[in-house]
């Protein structure tokens, strides 16, 4: 007889525990499926970067797996591989990651390659040379990716002279830069166990999630660690900057329209979020959808995304659209989001959104990896283990009121960073 | 772990495959026509995709506009995709609320509309499409060796279509193609999830029993030549990045070599992943990883093959070091086949092969969507049995089947070879 998984996560499945050295678990079992997911995340992002060597961060994440003390690279992934598991880390602004997958049996040597690689990586010298070829090979790609082009050029106009501004990635005169030195340096100063949240969901019991963390990670110790930089005040647009980038031979342009948006603890946060789905993607991607894709017939991609974090996020229009019509494009959208910010949302189109997400919920967490998410989530931002109980009621409350004040605070239609990247 | 499904023929035609799994509140209902590319001929090439996207515009109980807000509203997840021998449709909804996804699918199986508005507007959005993939240098290559490779059967052309086709189909074509092919004879209903099998039967009878069966479609009968010789081709655009893809001649799914071939994908570049909801894994100690990225001629490597109704390609994909030529990847790559055509393989190799299957097929069934769609998916290339055996099928493969298969598919005369040129900022 199957057990069945109805019920959202909260408190009384969710175990949650502190090891001694500071790393968080979180764990809740599944034994619909044998397989398990783990995921996770530490504080050493790219703010860390020195902007000479930026893209450090996402090197190190890249390189964590190339050797340990313990194991080659061909030894790492052949013990993974084998047993059809997959793990990698990567890295963002303010934290770096890991995910992985196994069969439930393998749970134990998943754990062993992720803790080999967090504590004992080498850098070896003619990996690091062969990973710094793959990064750069991925950054020509960027180079010609009309999308990545166009967030990149939006981000430099609407975080200008900040943090946020840069690409995590790095640039390939800054990949070029950095030495074997500065990742083993860059490990050294900001790996550790403090702050480390890991979370475990699939068919393993808490406890035995917990055993087996404790024995893969729970006597690492590191003696004090640098805190990441304090964030400087974001400069506010004083106009509307329009940035094209050009990449010639393109046959469609991407176009970004957008805004400053709420940090995901911000009260504005959920009517944002709301609004943000209003504005471009409920149904087939919302009031944008509508006029750009569905009445224009300009795009086949046109929609809006909200990006909070631990810092203030973007709130952005994204469409692909044909060179000749970039403008077109651009004065439809901002028009919509002009629209949005006078007259709001109406009733309706607000309680369609509010029961899309009570609705959608069971769907997000179906999978080990939708769990793993949302409990990190729950971690990253000091949510409760209760959310996604307290979900429903949250979204319940809020008003259109709610919505148009959370609009009015982030979108002024005179103030808006446009980036586009194509022929 | 496998969950009992039923097999049901209604009196149109419509085969319908039931699932009932309870491990969450959630139902997934497909829709599956056999209707793709493999269905097309020159000038109406992106037909099959085209009137997918015409099946969101709205029929008359459901105008366009509300169909996906009803959906949405309810907290559904809903899509569809065309590939080359078939059209799929979804929704996942909250169990108490699939009700409307079964209404709107049999609602849309004969009733939409095809208003000329709507085809013109969505003439512009598929061609956007098109051009949003030909910024892309795989997209372009991959559709030369394709078009290539088959002279002769439809497989010749990427499902989104020709350009030339974009422009001209009229609004008749694409009623004619939809009325021709969406008839329940020519469709598998696909359910899986949280309901009792009884009363879901009743009410799919309810509304799709009374949709009159259709004539038999007309199939492109085609079949490809036997190649005689390699053929290299080159497409150059943009970037300063060089690809190669290299293709053989493979057999269709429900071929038994089917399987060997799947063991030595999995040898050679790491297992395939045929799930459309859940992970796959790495392919860091693929023979061709080993050799070509590790050895730093290639950055990556990829390899896939199709479960395909008629014989489609394997493709060997490789993004060539900055400091190597393409030929010299390609010489690696000849020298691992030629070690994989004159040695056998281990059964550790062979094993290790079959446990990455097994693990791939439990993420998968982490999804109920993906169970789901599997019941759908294998019957339109061969039939649900060829996927639930498939983990059996890969467990009695050989070594020496593999040397065979190896011998026998990945002959230099067979295939096509395509190199992606960066022509830098100047290109086009």
């Amino acid at each position: 007889m199957m057990a069945t998984n109805s019920a959202l996560p909260g408190p009384n499945d969710i175990h949650r525990e502190v090891l001694p050295n500071g790393i968080t678990i979180l764990t809740r079992s599944n034994f619909n499926s044998p397989s398990v997911v783990i995921g996770g995340f530490f504080n050493a992002g790219s703010l860390f970067d020195p902007d000479a060597k930026l893209g450090l961060a996402d090197f190190v994440s890249s390189a964590l797996m190339r050797g340990t003390k313990t194991r080659t690279f061909d030894t790492i992934y052949n013990e993974l591989e084998s047993a059809g598991a997959s793990l990698g880390f990567s890295s963002g602004v303010h934290s770096s990651g890991f995910n992985g997958r196994s069969l439930a049996e393998d749970l134990p040597l998943l754990l062993n390659l992720l803790a080999g690689s967090l504590i004992n990586p080498t850098f070896p010298k003619a990996e690091v040379e062969k990973l710094r070829a793959q990064l750069l090979t991925g950054l020509a790609i960027r180079a010609q990716d009309t999308s990545d082009m166009a967030s990149m050029v939006f981000d430099e106009i609407l975080f200008r002279d900040h943090p946020y501004s840069r690409a995590e990635d790095g640039h390939p005169e800054t990949v070029k830069r950095i030495t074997q030195g500065d990742l083993v340096k860059f490990h050294r100063e900001h790996f550790g166990p403090r702050g480390m949240v890991i979370a475990i969901v699939g068919a393993v019991k808490a406890e035995e999630a917990v055993r087996q963390v404790k024995r893969a990670l729970g006597g690492w110790q590191i003696k004090g660690r640098k805190e990441a930089p304090a964030l400087p005040p974001l400069k506010p647009m004083k106009k509307t900057v329009r940035r094209h980038h050009q990449i010639a031979g393109k046959s469609q342009s991407d176009l970004v329209i957008g805004t400053v948006g709420p940090m995901r603890k911000d009260p504005d946060f959920l009517p944002a979020s709301l609004g943000n789905n209003i504005l471009g993607q409920f149904g087939l991607m919302g009031r944008i959808g509508d006029v750009v894709r569905e009445k224009a017939g300009l795009a086949y991609y046109a929609g809006s995304s909200l990006s909070a974090g631990m810092g203030p996020g973007s709130w952005e229009v994204n469409a692909g659209v044909n060179p000749s019509n970039v403008s077109k494009a651009a004065d439809l959208i901002v028009s919509e989001l002009k629209r949005f910010v006078d007259d709001g949302v109406t009733a309706e189109e607000l309680a369609d959104s509010q029961t899309n997400y009570i609705g959608r919920l069971p769907l997000s967490l179906e999978s080990n990896g939708g769990v793993v998410g949302a409990l990190l989530n729950i971690e990253r931002h000091d949510l409760g283990l209760d959310y996604y109980l307290r979900y429903a009621d949250l979204v319940r409350q809020v008003t259109r009121e709610h919505v148009l004040s959370a609009a009015r605070r982030c979108i002024d239609t005179d103030k808006l960073a446009i980036a586009v990247a194509g022929a | 772990m496998k969950n009992s499904h039923s097999e049901t023929t209604l009196s149109n035609g419509l085969k319908v495959f039931l699932k009932e799994i309870h491990t969450a509140p959630i139902i997934s209902s497909w829709v599956w026509y056999r209707v793709g590319s493999r269905d097309e001929v020159q000038g109406r090439t992106g037909i099959s995709h085209w009137v997918e996207h015409m099946q969101f515009k709205g029929t008359p109980q459901f105008p366009a506009n509300i169909l996906d807000k009803a959906i949405s509203r309810e907290g559904g997840a809903w899509n569809a995709m065309t590939y080359l021998d078939w059209t799929a449709y979804y929704e996942t909804m909250p169990a108490d609320k699939i009700d409307l996804g079964l209404r709107l699918e049999s609602g849309r199986m004969m009733n939409s509309e095809f208003k000329p508005e709507e085809v013109a507007s969505e003439r512009t959005v598929i061609m956007s499409e098109r051009e949003g993939s030909e910024n892309e240098p795989l997209f372009m290559l991959g559709e030369a060796v394709q078009q290539t490779a088959f002279r002769v059967h439809p497989y010749h052309h990427e499902v989104v279509g020709d350009m030339a086709d974009l422009r001209t189909m009229t609004r008749d074509d694409l009623y004619n193609h939809y009325r021709e092919f969406y008839v329940p004879n020519n469709a598998v209903m696909a359910i899986a999830g949280d309901f009792e099998s009884d009363k879901m039967l009743v009410r799919i009878r309810e509304l799709f029993e009374s949709i009159p069966s259709g004539k038999e479609p007309t199939r492109v009968a085609r079949e490809e030549l036997p190649q005689h010789g390699e053929v290299r081709l080159s497409v150059e655009g943009p970037g300063s990045t060089s690809y190669v893809q290299a293709c053989y001649r493979f057999p269709a799914a429900s071929h038994p070599d089917f399987f060997p071939l799947t063991v030595l994908d999995s040898l050679l570049a790491g297992p395939s992943n045929f799930n459309m909801f859940g992970g796959g894994i790495s392919n860091k100690t693929s023979r061709l990883y080993r050799a070509l990225v590790d050895k730093e001629f290639a950055v990556s490597v990829h390899g896939g093959a199709s479960a395909t109704i008629d014989p489609f390609l394997y493709g060997i994909t490789m993004t060539i070091h900055p400091k190597r030529k393409p030929e010299e990847a390609l010489a690696v790559l000849d020298k691992e086949l030629k070690r994989a055509q004159e040695e056998k393989v281990s059964k550790e190799e062979i094993a290790r092969a079959i446990k990455q299957a097994r693990a791939i097929f439990a993420y998968g069934s982490e999804n109920i969507t993906n169970q789901a769609f599997w019941m759908g998916y294998a019957e339109m290339f061969a039939t649900y049995d060829w996927f639930q055996t498939y983990l059996d099928k890969l467990a009695k493969v050989t070594a020496k089947d593999i040397q065979r298969v190896a011998n026998e598919y990945f002959k230099p005369q067979s295939r096509v070879v395509g190199t992606y040129i960066p022509m830098g900022g100047r290109a086009k």
